[in-house]
């Protein structure tokens, strides 16, 4: 499993648009995604998982995947959340 | 039975037809035991596929029909239907509690539209909507019952409806719906905004719609007033068949000029733009033939929200407006704070005369975090269109240069980023205070335009609060002093080989735009609904009587004689 923490530094947090484009991305994989934040782990492949979070600005969370795509997964997730200025 | 209902005016026009309920099947769902739960998650596969393909075939139509952004809630629709997170717990629902797929389905559903439902945030509230519209497809699929086709209504009807969802408004075909009305609903609901956009007349919030109207009945619609008359009378009638048929002429007299430009009598062309708020005001902008964007109040990105809104927010927005406007200039105006804007979140200690303090350009150079956050945004927006920055309230040129430094500033950090930005941005002021309207020759040499914002140009001038009802005399925009200051800052403009554009209230005024014409104005900003109407009255207008005209304007004693003026001359044309 590769698993990655990330804090989040939007200042609306992960929500509305930034939300469909994760599960977008999630979604182009095979391996099982998960984003755990504040004790929750939900499928990333779920608009209302990830939305039902609430993550906000300055949110500690952290991206594991597993599957035999799991690092090309991880890596497509991490520079998305960089381009878009969500998360470092 | 006869009558009117009143509500709200949500799409002009006036439209005649028999009236069709646009009613929910019954979507009663029981609970039932199953022991072939393999069958029932086999159902329930078979209706989410039913329901997939259906909401394709929407997505396409109102792809095809309304463009891409009011397709986006189908694309929405289809995500929520996907999501794994709804459609595994139903399925473990039926095998675990051994019931029917349509119990398992809507107590699911329920548990989440309540949940998203009590969450603080309209955002989500309204994927609360997306999911009881994705749950009543699939729903409706499993109870094998249709839900209502619009798209197959073949005669003309006016569609009366509680309310209407997104799924079912965009399956109105326009060929046949001629209007419809609701019981629920605002101005601003999606019903009204889909209605404006479809360009069908709709009255919304009737309250009584669906209780006092009959399949069948007559029904007029008027969209103009926000009344719904049932079953008139031939005197009614006939009075709306008027009515229509003069709305209707006068839309196609105006229609006509859409794609024309704007060119007066005597061969010479003057823009028309448009002022907008936020970038879907863009669709008001083109169905009115405006000629670009004169003003882009960015001051709706912060206001209404709790915090300041992001570098990356900022630049989709400038991005979806530039690239909506596919080349065609648009002027930003960057943060217009203060005044009668306020923005709680900012904390700004209360004043005692805000219109003469911290606010607009004052503030953005003070708090320069806001400003530069706002540049980047717009420096990376540039390459998508023809992009132009104008800064606000600008007193002194010093203004000018520090606005115009920090600009530049930001430019160089951002191509030092590798961050591409377009070659050539023009730089302009707003005039709005006079002591910038008088050197305004001293400006022409450092700005490449000026945009002559009136109302505010208007109440200091003539010091006069225009937010205060007593001296609301004073606000004169047909006063000499006022036009002689326009004169000054078109010419001073047009001696530097610069062009000068206005973008208050008064550039969209039936008297004011020969004076303005005739003062050699070269850009007219006003509300897109105003563009046809102005481009109509230019098109009758000489610009060589119109300069004659504004010389004689500017050396009348008083406003009442300028109007005076203005309306001689009119019934000569």
């Amino acid at each position: 499993m590769s698993k990655k923490p990330f804090t989040v530094t939007a200042d609306t947090g992960i929500h509305a648009r930034p939300a469909t484009l994760l599960v977008q991305t999630a979604s182009k994989f095979s391996s099982d995604i998960n984003l755990e934040f504040n004790g929750k782990t939900v499928n990333m492949k779920s608009i209302m998982g990830v939305m039902s979070l609430g993550i906000g600005k300055g949110a500690e969370i952290v991206i594991s995947a597993e599957g035999s795509d799991e690092t090309t997964a991880l890596e497509a997730i991490e520079s998305l959340l960089k381009s878009e200025g969500l998360a470092g | 039975m006869t009558g009117i209902l009143k509500g709200i005016a949500a799409s002009d026009g006036i439209a005649f037809a028999k009236a069709y309920r646009l009613m929910e099947p019954d979507l009663t769902v029981e609970k039932r035991a199953e022991s072939n739960t393999e069958a029932e998650v086999e159902r329930f596969h078979a209706a989410m596929k039913k329901s997939e393909s259906e909401l394709e075939v929407i997505k396409e139509k109102a792809r095809r029909d309304l463009g891409d952004d009011k397709a986006a809630i189908f694309e929405a629709h289809l995500l929520v239907l996907n999501d794994p997170e709804l459609t595994g717990p139903i399925e473990e629902k039926i095998k675990t509690d051994s019931v029917n797929a349509e119990f398992a389905l809507q107590e699911t559903a329920n548990m989440f539209i309540g949940m998203f439902e009590a969450m603080d945030n309209e955002y989500m509230k309204e994927r609360a909507a997306d999911i009881k519209d994705v749950t009543k497809r699939v729903l409706a699929a499993l109870l094998n019952v249709e839900l209502p086709a619009p798209a197959l209504i073949a005669e003309e009807v006016v569609v009366v409806a509680e309310d209407l969802t997104p799924s079912m408004t965009a399956q109105l075909n326009r060929e046949f719906v001629k209007g419809f009305t609701t019981d629920i609903g605002g101005r601003t609901s999606h019903s009204a905004i889909m209605a404006r956009s479809l360009e069908i007349p709709a009255v919304v919030g009737t309250k009584n719609a669906t209780a006092d109207i009959q399949n069948g009945d007559l029904i007029i619609i008027d969209g103009l007033e926000g009344e719904v008359h049932i079953n008139p009378t031939e005197e009614v009638a006939a009075e709306y068949k008027k009515r229509q048929e003069a709305f209707a002429r006068q839309k196609a007299e105006w229609a006509k000029l859409v794609n024309e430009q704007t060119v007066t009598a005597d061969g010479r062309h003057v823009e028309l733009a448009a002022n907008i708020g936020t970038p879907e005001d863009l669709v008001g902008v083109k169905a009115n033939g405006g000629e670009g964007v004169g003003l882009y109040r960015t001051e709706f990105l912060y206001m209404g929200r709790d915090n300041l809104p992001t570098e990356e927010e900022q630049f989709e927005a400038y991005k979806a407006v530039l690239e909506g406007m596919e080349g065609k200039p648009v002027v930003v105006r960057t943060l217009d704070i203060g005044g009668d804007k306020e923005l709680p979140y900012l904390n700004l200690p209360h004043e005692m005369n805000p219109f003469l303090g911290f606010r607009a350009i004052r503030l953005c150079l003070e708090e320069q975090d806001i400003f530069r956050t706002q540049l980047r945004a717009l420096l990376r927006a540039s390459e998508y269109g023809n992009l132009k920055i104008m800064f606000p309230m600008i007193a002194t040129v010093n203004e000018f240069r520090e606005a115009k430094a920090v600009l530049l500033e930001e430019r160089a950090k951002l191509e030092s980023e590798g961050i591409s930005v377009a070659e050539n941005i023009e730089l302009g002021i707003m005039v709005e205070i006079p002591s910038t309207a008088v050197i305004a020759d001293l400006f022409a040499k450092e700005v490449d335009f000026f945009s002559i914002g009136t109302n505010d140009l208007i109440q200091y001038t003539m010091a006069a609060d225009r937010m205060n009802e007593r001296v609301s005399y004073l606000y004169q925009p047909y006063n000499p002093a006022i036009l002689r200051l326009v004169k000054t800052v078109i010419e001073a403009a047009h001696k530097e080989g610069k062009w000068a554009g206005m973008c208050g209230e008064m550039a969209g005024d039936e008297v004011a735009i020969p004076l303005l014409l005739g003062l050699g104005l070269d850009e007219f900003s006003m509300s897109a609904t105003s563009i046809l109407k102005a481009r109509a009255q230019l098109k009758h207008l000489s610009k060589a009587d119109m300069e004659i005209l504004a010389a004689k304007a500017v050396n009348m004693s008083t406003a009442e004689e300028v109007v005076e003026l203005v309306a001689a001359a009119q019934k000569n044309i």
